[in-house]
């Protein structure tokens, strides 16, 4: 029925139009409702790769920061120091490229490098071909490093178990204010370089005060991937994760 | 620049639908974007011009509904407009918040003919 006008129309859908005068000959624009999300393709992506996570015990893990932050450092450190440990895989992000997947495959671990050519962020669907050719092991931790951008990829879910945010001391310690949705998405932030603090204005209380404003659950670690310092906080906190996962 | 990417959602999820009702033109498009929604306003239109370039929409008039951000106090309970995610509870100054409205993105209707 015509909610407009409340006439008889043909089929399912409302009928109305604007400016509608009762001429019911011109019924012919539908009004169609839709309500869906508009990412909701890239949800769904995102919910089966999560399932393909689940299935197989990954701990699928988004590390997301701007550019220079040492992600590909932190992932260097990381892959080195817990080999034998844990499983890993990688798949890296960048706009071009292989330069950071030569860097984690140089340390013996499996890699996929996506270039996104113009794109800014990674998107499920991507990852989902990704993992297609790489086939991550059973019970393995994946590290998936996103593009170096804080506003894009905050919006798109690759299935990932946990988001990580990353951010350097040389970078502004108001940068959790001025890029909100990174931090409020994520559950982990690394605070990186905290070797440099000495040399930089970076007020290491108020960036972890400003995180908190945006994000009340959020996790935060201080790490130096040049001095070591830190990162066995970084490495229980992933411990914590893998054995969390095993359990489920 | 998500935007684009936003944009060609949005003309996916027209095109489909359009499909499903078979309809060859979709003459408005309704979209509910929330305040909090990581969409910049000014990048959307201009990528709107781009993107609906010889598709489905290009000749659609759109219709945008912002909606404003809410949230829950989940100290004192207070319910509260949110301009932005580092906005304090006015009533107790805590950041413990729930976003109620705010975080919208979808396609809500479409005229079709």
């Amino acid at each position: 029925m015509c909610a407009t006008c409340g006439c008889d129309a043909d089929g399912k859908v409302t009928l109305h139009e604007p400016g509608h005068h009762h001429d019911h000959i011109d019924h012919h624009k539908k009004v169609v409702d839709v309500e869906k999300d508009v990412l909701h393709e890239n949800n769904l992506l995102a919910e089966r790769n999560r399932g393909y996570f689940e299935a197989k015990n990954i701990l699928a893990l988004n590390l997301v920061s701007s550019p220079g932050s040492g992600k590909t450092t932190l992932l260097e450190r990381t892959l080195t120091d817990l080999k034998g440990e844990l499983d890993f895989a990688v798949i890296e992000g960048d706009q071009q490229t292989t330069n950071d997947a030569d860097r984690i495959h140089a340390t013996g671990t499996k890699v996929v490098q996506i270039n996104t050519g113009k794109g800014c962020h990674l998107d499920s669907h991507m990852v989902m071909h990704a993992l297609q050719g790489m086939k991550p092991k059973q019970n393995s931790v994946l590290f998936i490093e996103n593009v170096g951008n804080l506003v894009c990829p905050a919006m798109f879910d690759l299935g990932e178990k946990e988001r990580v945010v990353i951010i350097s001391v040389t970078e502004g310690d108001d940068k959790p204010l001025k890029y909100p949705d990174m931090f409020h998405s994520s559950t982990l932030c690394i605070i990186n370089k905290t070797d440099l603090l000495p040399y930089v204005p970076f007020d290491i209380k108020k960036v972890k005060a400003n995180a908190k404003k945006i994000n009340h659950q959020l996790h935060i670690i201080e790490v130096s991937c040049t001095s070591g310092e830190g990162l066995e906080l970084w490495y229980d906190w992933l411990k914590t994760k893998v054995l969390a996962s095993e359990t489920v | 620049m998500h935007e684009l990417s936003i944009v060609m959602s949005i003309v996916d999820i027209a095109q489909q639908q359009a499909e499903k009702e078979q309809a060859s033109i979709i003459d408005e498009i309704e979209i509910d974007i929330g305040c909090l929604s990581s969409i910049e306003m000014n990048a959307f239109e201009f990528a709107w011009k781009q993107g609906v370039k010889e598709t489905i929409l290009e000749k659609a008039e759109k219709k945008i509904n912002r909606i404003k951000g809410r949230a829950k106090c989940l100290d004192c309970e207070n319910f509260f407009p949110l301009e932005n995610l580092y906005d304090a509870c006015p009533v107790c100054g805590e950041h413990f918040l729930d976003i109620i409205e705010g975080k919208e993105l979808r396609v809500k209707s479409l005229v079709v003919s």
